[in-house]
């Protein structure tokens, strides 16, 4: 219920990148490569992505050091809204010479921007949206999906949920793209498994911060596992209330980030089971990226979006540097090419793209320790298993990306 | 099982006693609105910030100077209380002779400069606040397992209500505080100092909302955007219930946390839009609101 509020900031947000027209366009003449980073930078998944994402890109464009070109790093806010996401983003491609846009967190958003981009065969990098739809029905030459999806978070943590005897389910849904996605791909999951699908409830999104009800008819379906098909601050306040109604089910988290772990504090956190492709304290590389990055995040330690953003940034730039400015200026399928030809290895991330704009990493199955166990600021996680790229994401034969198959 | 409309009973008493409970927080908040309305004409836009400062002030209170939840639900609303003060002698009451809409931009301006002050200090997935230890567990009501500090909120909201109804109702100040409502310049020639009454009204109304803030803090994360996601909601209550009505505000909030609950059971969908329907339907039949004189 943040409708007044948010579009007097959509418009002064719009007003913003006004005065970077004439700008820009003085620096795309200048050889300069822009990359636009488009997130939530008020509200439920701000600490997901946000000025910590932006951060992130602004620390590969520093540590790529051989450039012979310049980069220029810009960002704003879309406020989860799909309509003002789509503006922004024909704004950047048509008239302020952005090359690239990065993040876009959000699904509905995701998916809108992943139009907008495919249309003008300009690159959308995303990271922060999870819908497995981008590489799917939504697939384009120009588009790439860096570190996780819907179909990756079911096959984890919902696999490892029924294999643990968690067998019956009941989803609390966000309802909008990314939710309904969560939710089919678990149901899809649990089903194939031999489990069954007791109910779903699809709440308001955003604005709904009171689950209890919601709780208590998933509590009185009788189903062993509750499945919350939400994110962000959303998740928290679930877990939060479950705990408070004394809800017995067994919970599964189908997308935590540790910055959500982080919020609701080990006490209430604890034994959770989540997926990320990255955590900072996984071996000396994480841990080598966490502390460069810190000085630039300090309340925010990087979860698999934050370094999602770097890896895909670093990536970008490696891929410019190699087909030349005015090559990666005219085409973004001919970058994603480049970028898809290329292995992935920096400190956060080591895997490679599939040609559909896959990205193929590891998913690590944590779950999250108990307070006693926990060592020092931000030691959350213990890790329970690793699923391969090759294993956690929809197989290609199964894909239903057209341009693939031409 | 015993049924209705084809729910388990259980299920839909659940959801009823849910209801009342987050209408408790509606009727704190929209009572803190309706006070600061009818005395002040003030469209207080920053009502929903200054219920985020309330739960914030716990929060920071309890981690930094070790004050525990019964202190601070005392001591943060007279914190902010402290703040509306501030907030009213140096801005808002430079704002009573013009028109409502200028007080509405100012309260709605500070609102968005308060959040994003927190939002850039705490972030946006906020901070924990643990339920006090007497409170904390759960009781087998039957029909549904009841949180202690859900109970003790529905008690506490209750009880404000009561209290702040019965001062502006029933006591010698809150007569001088309508009288000054009707006719400030005769009331001031009674040698009543009808400024100060209102900058004090404006900081007891905030301090509602501040005292609702601590009520919320163990129950949602205490976070910047809290404030935001009730506020407009709240505004409808208010609309409802009629303009300025003390009496109003308190019903309404709380029957359409009833409404609003057995809405999530039927079409959770609609949850969010059900009080705005309600809404509409009220303006169109009762112009002035449920409890509202007819102007």
């Amino acid at each position: 219920m943040i409708l007044n509020r948010r579009t007097l900031l959509g418009t002064a947000a719009a007003g913003a990148t006004l005065p970077l027209a004439g700008h820009s366009a003085r620096a795309q003449a200048a050889g300069t490569i822009k990359i636009g980073v488009l997130n939530d930078q008020s509200g439920p998944y701000r600490d997901t992505g946000g000025t910590s994402s932006v951060a992130a890109v602004q620390m590969a464009v520093d540590e790529f050091a051989s450039k012979g070109f310049k980069v220029e790093v810009i960002s704003a806010d879309h406020q989860n809204k799909p309509d003002l996401g789509a503006q922004l983003a024909s704004q950047w491609f048509d008239r302020d010479g952005v090359d690239v846009i990065m993040d876009v967190p959000t699904s509905s958003v995701g998916l809108a921007v992943a139009g907008v981009a495919k249309a003008r065969n300009k690159l959308h990098l995303n990271i922060g949206s999870a819908t497995a739809e981008l590489t799917n029905s939504a697939c384009a030459p120009s588009v790439i999906h860096y570190i996780y999806d819907t179909y990756m978070l079911a096959k984890s943590t919902g696999g490892a949920t029924v294999k643990a005897g968690g067998d019956s389910w009941f989803f609390i849904t966000a309802d909008y793209a990314f939710g309904k996605q969560l939710q089919a791909d678990t149901t899809a999951m649990v089903l194939a498994s031999g489990g069954k699908i007791s109910g779903s409830v699809a709440y308001p999104f955003p604005g709904t911060t009171d689950y209890s009800s919601f709780l208590l008819q998933a509590q009185s379906s009788g189903a062993k596992v509750l499945g919350l098909a939400n994110a962000g601050g959303d998740t928290v306040n679930s877990v939060k209330q479950a705990k408070e109604f004394g809800i017995t089910m067994r919970i599964a988290t189908m997308l935590m980030f540790i910055t959500d772990v982080h919020a609701l504090g080990l006490d209430v956190a604890q034994g959770l089971t989540l997926t990320e492709s990255f955590y900072w304290d996984m071996n000396d590389k994480t841990r080598a990226f966490t502390k460069r990055f810190l000085p630039r995040s300090p309340n925010n330690y990087p979860n698999m979006i934050h370094a999602g953003n770097y890896s895909a940034a670093l990536h970008f730039l490696k891929a410019v540097s190699d087909i030349g400015v005015p090559a990666a200026k005219a085409s973004g399928s001919a970058i994603a090419d480049r970028m898809k030809a290329m292995p992935v290895a920096d400190d956060a991330f080591q895997g490679s793209i599939r040609k559909d704009g896959r990205g193929i990493f590891p998913a690590y199955l944590f779950q999250v320790k108990k307070p006693a166990e926990s060592k020092g600021k931000w030691d959350y996680y213990n890790l329970l298993q690793t699923t391969s790229g090759e294993d956690a994401y929809k197989p290609l034969a199964a894909s239903t990306c057209s341009f693939i198959k031409a | 099982m015993f049924m209705i409309l084809g729910y388990p009973a259980p299920l839909l008493f659940g959801q009823l006693l849910l209801g009342l409970i987050n209408g408790a927080f509606y009727a704190l908040l929209s009572l803190g609105l309706a006070v600061i309305f009818g005395m002040l004409n003030i469209v207080n836009f920053a009502h929903g910030a200054l219920f985020m400062l309330g739960a914030f002030v716990a929060w920071g209170l309890l981690n930094f100077l070790g004050i525990n939840y019964w202190a601070a639900l005392i001591l943060a609303p007279l914190i902010v209380g402290f703040f509306g003060v501030i907030l009213e002698k140096t801005l808002i009451s430079r704002l009573y002779k013009l028109d409502h809409l200028y007080g509405l931009l100012l309260t709605f301006g500070l609102a968005l400069v308060i959040e994003g002050l927190a939002r850039n200090e705490f972030g946006s997935s906020g901070v924990p606040y643990p339920i006090p230890s007497v409170l904390q567990g759960a009781t087998n009501l039957g029909f549904m397992f009841m949180p202690i500090y859900r109970g003790w909120v529905v008690l506490a909201s209750a009880i404000m209500c009561l209290i702040t109804w019965l001062i502006i109702e029933k006591t010698s100040i809150g007569a001088t505080l309508r009288a000054a409502t009707e006719n400030a310049p005769l009331v001031q020639a009674f040698g009543i100092n009808v400024p100060r009454m209102i900058t004090l009204t404006y900081a007891g109304g905030v301090a509602l909302a501040a005292f609702a803030g601590v009520l919320a803090a163990p129950i949602y994360s205490v976070n910047p955007n809290m404030g935001a996601n009730f506020i407009v909601t709240v505004f409808a209550v208010v609309v409802i219930g009629g303009m300025g009505s003390i009496l109003g505000s308190i019903v309404t909030g709380f029957g359409l946390g009833v409404i609003e609950g057995l809405t999530k059971v039927f079409y959770p969908q609609g949850s969010s839009v059900v009080i705005f329907v309600v809404m509409v339907i009220v303006l169109l039949v009762r112009p002035a609101g449920l409890f509202g004189k007819a102007a």
